[in-house]
């Protein structure tokens, strides 16, 4: 029963699910195959295609448990992609490394900035999340147009492709880039107090604010993580189709990063996050797409099966239908039964 | 900051009066404001084309955000209540498809057009049971919402339909002219339904319910207030108006397009917080909203006249939110100080 209650299990259970359905319905699924060192599969595609929501998930569980939301994410992926692909496109010698690295922090540094635009509207001007970022929501998707100039800036660059297509020590590059950013993540929030200091300002930022968190720099930070790991999605994406298209980079990837960290037990309300959580959502989202895909669904469908997922998912997690529940369960025990009640349990 | 336009001629020597007035219409400045921003869109593209300030832009002005203007009526009843509807534009793409589809395939008009309307308002239905029965987050729920109406948007038509409908084709083609001036029957509809939203929400139990739900619920449920049943239907309203938005944004473009209303949600949420509906609910009218719809549309004609990419549209809008938003921060900041 304690395992039940564990706020990962549904997540868990949901993509253990998704996973028996894909090897029932193909059993070559799980299967991965060995080439000149490299791994080849549905579930290595998976792992590769998830990297940019990964990295964006990640950014948005930290906004999110400061009790903020972060909109602009996907804008802020097509200005990055657009600002790599035009210093690419710039350069005499695309396939040159050092000119790609150069795209790579400029790109970075941009949406490191555009990130720090919105913590300062959060954070210093006291405007609501929702609100601050949807401003950069709606003008960073134009800011993007006008630096490809309105067109899809397209580019050869054998280092710049290596991102998405490239693959070391036998696993895909981008997969290893979310691997670190993970890592990164989960140091800098665990193995610090910054984590818990998050948390302390997402679930009472008053208390915290008298309790001498400093909490302006705090919710900056997270604003500002979420727009450089929104900034390296972008660069990701833009490898993978190795264009800048202003219109369709990062399109609605803030509401499938706010689905996978709502997904991974993580309250919109602030305050308690959790990054395992956010990592098994992400990895749901993206089997979910795939397993879409191959169903022979046609693509623009797959709204109505990730509003299925959100509906049942938002359903198990509400207070009223666990209360429910529960009455259930303890009509069943019998009465007497030294049990304790879950609402006052957890 | 402190010289927001506000639409009062007092002097100085009357501060004391322009005081008391300006907290006890506090409300009314953010309106005001976009009023101003509008008026002075108006003078500046007048004075720079010459051309801009002619009957027939003024009334194309109506006719091209008509649709717009349904949706932020709707919108404005759920932000209101404190809440938020992403959902609105997936849900015009929805019905306004199904329409077509619908007509197409021969179903009478009397019966297509209610049968749409009626779906908007149940899915704005099973958004608002969701906010208030399972507690979820609006911005979820309607998330859901959205989703799945843009993938049944794909369910009843992969491609665009035409529509050859007489009478839905007459609401965006029939034109009461006089002058220079025209007025569709689209028009029509929108400013009818800004005129029964502001009946309905300063002259009914339900609209002073509304105000009373945004402005602390907590409070409201106190007082006996039906606060459950008031969300729910601020929901239901929403979806109402997106399924009306969806039959107009159909006659506007003469076929149903599952793509339509991308981005469209946006576009009205920043309409109505132009129009000075203050976000955390309570503060706000649907004749702000209106406005902040004209603005937009403005903004729109204005970046044609100038023959700039139309990417300065939601550059230009967002600036204008971001605005409006700190003009917002501070009046609520002054006005919790005295």
């Amino acid at each position: 029963m304690k395992l039940l209650r564990h706020r990962l299990v549904w997540a868990v259970a949901a993509l253990v699910t998704l996973i028996v359905v894909n090897t029932i319905s193909r059993p070559t699924f799980l299967s991965i195959t060995l080439q000149d060192g490299e791994l080849y599969g549905s579930l290595i595609d998976i792992l590769r295609n998830s990297a940019p929501l990964m990295l964006v998930a990640l950014g948005m569980t930290v906004v999110i448990a400061t009790r903020g939301i972060d909109l602009s994410v996907g804008a802020i992926m097509a200005v990055s992609g657009a600002v790599a692909l035009t210093v690419i496109e710039a350069s005499p010698t695309p396939d040159n490394l050092g000119v790609v690295l150069v795209a790579i922090a400029v790109a970075a540094l941009v949406s490191l900035v555009l990130g720090a635009w919105n913590g300062l509207l959060v954070a210093v001007l006291g405007i609501q999340p929702i609100i601050a970022t949807l401003v950069l929501m709606l003008a960073g998707r134009g800011i993007a147009l006008l630096i490809t100039g309105g067109f899809i800036t397209t580019i050869n660059s054998e280092p710049y492709q290596f991102i998405s297509q490239g693959y070391v020590l036998g696993l895909p590059f981008a997969f290893l880039v979310s691997i670190a950013a993970i890592v990164v993540v989960a140091l800098i929030e665990r193995r610090t107090a910054l984590g818990m200091l998050t948390e302390a300002v997402g679930i009472n930022p008053e208390a915290s604010r008298l309790a001498g968190v400093r909490s302006r720099g705090i919710v900056w930070g997270a604003y500002i993580a979420s727009g450089l790991l929104a900034g390296i999605a972008g660069i990701l994406y833009s490898s993978n189709i190795m264009a800048a298209d202003a219109n369709a980079a990062g399109l609605y990837i803030e509401l499938d990063a706010i689905l996978a960290v709502v997904l991974g037990g993580t309250s919109l309300a602030g305050g308690k996050f959790s990054l395992a959580g956010t990592v098994v959502g992400v990895f749901t989202i993206q089997t979910l797409k795939s397993t879409i895909t191959f169903l022979g669904v046609p693509p623009a469908v797959s709204p109505v099966f990730l509003a299925a997922v959100v509906v049942i998912v938002v359903l198990v997690q509400s207070p009223r239908t666990r209360s429910a529940l529960a009455r259930l369960t303890r009509r069943r025990t019998p009465a007497g039964g030294a049990r304790i009640d879950p609402e006052a349990a957890s | 900051m402190t010289d927001t336009p506000v639409a009062l001629g007092a002097r100085p020597s009357l501060r004391e009066r322009a005081d008391r007035f300006r907290a006890r219409r506090a409300s009314w400045i953010p309106v005001s404001a976009a009023v101003g921003i509008l008026v002075v869109m108006f003078a500046v593209g007048q004075a720079y084309f010459g051309n801009f300030l002619t009957p027939r832009v003024l009334s194309s002005l109506l006719l091209d955000n008509a649709y717009l203007i349904v949706l932020a009526v709707g919108m404005t009843f759920v932000i209101l209540t404190g809440g938020i509807d992403l959902s609105v534009g997936s849900v015009m793409a929805f019905t306004g498809i199904l329409c077509a589809r619908m007509l197409s395939e021969g179903a009478p008009t009397g019966v297509v057009i209610p049968l749409v309307i009626v779906l908007g308002a149940l899915m704005g239905l099973a958004t608002g049971v969701l906010v208030q029965v399972f507690e979820v987050q609006p911005f979820i729920a309607s998330l859901a919402a959205m989703f799945a109406a843009r993938g049944l948007a794909f369910v009843v038509s992969l491609s665009s339909i035409k529509l050859e409908d007489p009478f839905v084709l007459a609401l965006q083609s029939t034109r009461l002219a006089g002058g220079g001036w025209y007025l569709t029957p689209t028009g029509i509809i929108a400013i009818a339904t800004v005129v029964i939203a502001a009946l309905v929400l300063h002259f009914t139990r339900f609209g002073r319910t509304v105000y009373a739900v945004g402005g602390s619920e907590q409070s409201a449920r106190l007082m006996g207030l039906a606060t459950a049943r008031t969300k729910v239907l601020a929901y239901v309203i929403s979806g109402t108006c997106a399924g009306i938005a969806g039959v107009l944004f159909t006659a506007y473009s003469g076929a149903g397009y599952p793509l339509n209303g991308i981005g469209t949600e946006l576009d009205t949420i920043a309409a109505v917080v132009i129009g000075g509906t203050l976000l955390t609910g309570g503060t706000g009218y649907v004749l702000g909203s209106m406005i902040g719809v004209f603005v937009y549309g403005t903004i729109k004609v204005l970046i044609s006249f100038l023959g700039a990419e139309q990417s300065w549209t939601r550059i230009t809008i967002g600036a204008l939110l971001l605005v409006f938003v700190v003009v917002q921060r501070v009046i609520v900041a002054r006005s919790s100080r005295s």
